[in-house]
């Protein structure tokens, strides 16, 4: 496209069909304690 | 930097129905909104994130100043490309060549029809379903110590006791812990326990027989323990490290950043700082880790709002994992982040991001765990709904074997869940904490960041409102800021790659 660029991203409606197996860190575990990020943790199937 | 997030009609819409009075009214008169751009500029990108989908779209200036005015438009149902380039025109006012206006019309319809943009939330009758989900225990946060060898000024845990008295976790306890974790983690194959205080390595015996215990029920039960320290390093000597290295899958070393930062707010009870001691311990940690594995982490106060300065001081001692992030504090304390401090703030995370930009071009990159964002491999969307799991996945244990919902809750007797011998007993708490997800948070639902931070901390909300159900607005404001900056940096990463 010559107006727009589109990074690759992870579809998140897609992620609903086979989502949620639970088994990725729970965010406070990484390095932040006193607030919640999500978006930087990588899914488990992914890896 | 312009916020184009609002989604307030827009006046542009109005001034729609004189010039194309033809058009069906439904198109003009704004219905609930179901799609969400969040449109910002940063660092000279022009970014597009289409928040339902996690697309993002780095656009010129035409398609930046278009795409608002389309948006509702194709909401409304209007997707031909000569009604939308006229509307970009005649009501956005473009002044740019028609067949380009109409180049642009198409490829934002081309990526609308791909489900890259203006995409709906479908995700809220999904999350009553997720509200339902049978919960399994998977992280534990072992109160080792409630005591320290710091006195920390800024401490929720009050100098490691957390309001109550100092202790020491037992092996037995620690043990009926792993036990508890492992009979409440269903099918969960990968269990976290972070070793947490006060100081866990002043009691660093019973975390050695804990992780010991914990390997020997990894093959019997189809289970995989991952283990954490986060220490202040006062006490890091080579024993204490090669166990680190040996069991510890992360190890989160606390400073704050540059001496005289650091030891203000970092001093030991006698008030001498506490740099000199663990700066060269904490190289020797990273060093022993090939610079990977760990954080150093840091907490900026009002006493430095320019922690810019604090992160890249830690990058220049040579360390790669580098996490610093704001202090919650009530307003009454002296060090608290104020309102006021904000604007100051935003700029330290952009010049911070333009900064790793250059050293990264410069072949000395660092990571900062706050602009860190995984678009290709980050969490699914049931992850994201539904918050650090606080309360029902995750529960901090104290040195006496009471379950709190984290080590935030711990010492407020209202959240006592339960302990290691008679399990969870308040199933109503941990009911709560289960129901708390992004849509259950009036605030976030308007948010663009709500699938990054998802829905924030429980904790701060409860502090600064008394419910878990709110948001702790300074923090989400930062929140904000440093999304942003991971995905600039995203867009520029991608730019270097191209080039």
């Amino acid at each position: 496209m010559k107006h727009i660029k589109t990074l690759t991203t992870r579809d998140l409606k897609e992620s609903m069909k086979k989502g949620g197996c639970g088994e990725c860190q729970t965010s406070c575990q990484s390095a932040c304690k006193t607030s919640c990020t999500v978006g930087n943790q990588t899914c488990e199937k992914l890896k | 930097m312009q916020d184009l997030s609002s989604d307030k009609p827009s006046l542009l819409l109005f001034c729609f129905i004189g010039e194309f009075k033809d058009l069906p009214v439904f198109a003009i008169r704004k219905a609930k909104k179901n799609t969400m751009i969040h449109c910002y500029k940063n660092n000279g990108y022009n970014i597009v994130l289409d928040v339902n989908s996690g697309s993002v779209h780095v656009v010129d200036e035409m398609v930046y100043d278009m795409i608002q005015l389309i948006e509702p438009l194709y909401e409304q149902g209007i997707k031909d490309a000569d009604t939308l380039t006229a509307a970009a025109l005649h009501v956005g006012g473009l002044k740019f060549p028609e067949d380009e206006v109409k180049e642009a019309v198409l490829e934002i319809l081309e990526l609308a029809e791909a489900q890259q943009l203006f995409t709906k939330d479908i995700y809220e009758n999904y999350v009553d379903s997720f509200k339902d989900r049978q919960t399994v225990v998977k992280a534990l946060c072992l109160h080792i110590a409630h005591d320290c060898n710091l006195a920390c000024k800024y401490c929720f845990a009050e100098e490691g006791e957390y309001h109550g008295r100092r202790a020491l976790m037992s092996f037995e306890v620690g043990k009926k812990a792993l036990d508890f974790l492992v009979a409440n983690s269903g099918n969960r194959v990968n269990l976290e326990v972070d070793f947490f205080g006060g100081e866990p390595t002043l009691n660093f015996d019973v975390v050695k027989q804990i992780v010991e215990y914990g390997r020997s029920l990894e093959k019997t039960n189809n289970k995989k323990f991952r283990f954490t320290l986060t220490t202040n390093g006062v006490l890091m000597n080579d024993e204490i490290l090669e166990f680190a290295n040996k069991e510890m899958g992360n190890i989160v070393l606390s400073i704050d950043g540059r001496k005289e930062v650091n030891d203000r707010m970092r001093p030991f009870r006698g008030g001498q700082g506490s740099y000199d001691i663990i700066v060269p311990k904490f190289k020797k940690v990273a060093d022993s880790r090939n610079q990977m594995n760990y954080y150093v982490r840091g907490t900026y106060t009002h006493y430095n709002l320019d922690f810019s300065e604090d992160v890249l001081h830690l990058a220049d001692l040579g360390f790669e994992q580098i996490s610093v992030e704001p202090v919650v504090a009530q307003p009454t304390d002296d060090y608290a982040i104020r309102e006021e401090d904000i604007p100051k703030l935003k700029e330290e995370y952009d010049k911070l991001a333009v900064e790793m930009l250059k050293r990264k071009k410069e072949g000395r990159p660092f990571n900062f765990f706050h602009f860190m964002i995984d678009l290709q491999g980050g969490p699914c969307v049931a992850k994201r709904l539904s918050g650090c799991g606080s309360g029902c996945e995750y529960l901090a244990v104290t040195p006496w074997g009471d379950f709190y919902p984290c080590h935030q809750f711990v010492g407020n007797e209202a959240f006592l869940m339960g302990n290691v011998d008679d399990g969870i007993v308040r199933d109503d708490i941990r009911y709560e904490f289960k129901q708390c997800n992004v849509y259950a948070k009036e605030k976030c639902r308007k948010c663009f960041a709500k699938f990054y931070c998802s829905g924030g901390c429980a904790a701060n909300s409860y502090n600064f409102h008394g419910k878990i159900t709110d948001v702790y607005e300074v923090g989400c404001e930062l929140q904000r800021k440093r999304i942003e900056c991971a995905i600039m940096m995203k867009a520029a990463e991608a730019e270097f790659t191209e080039n």
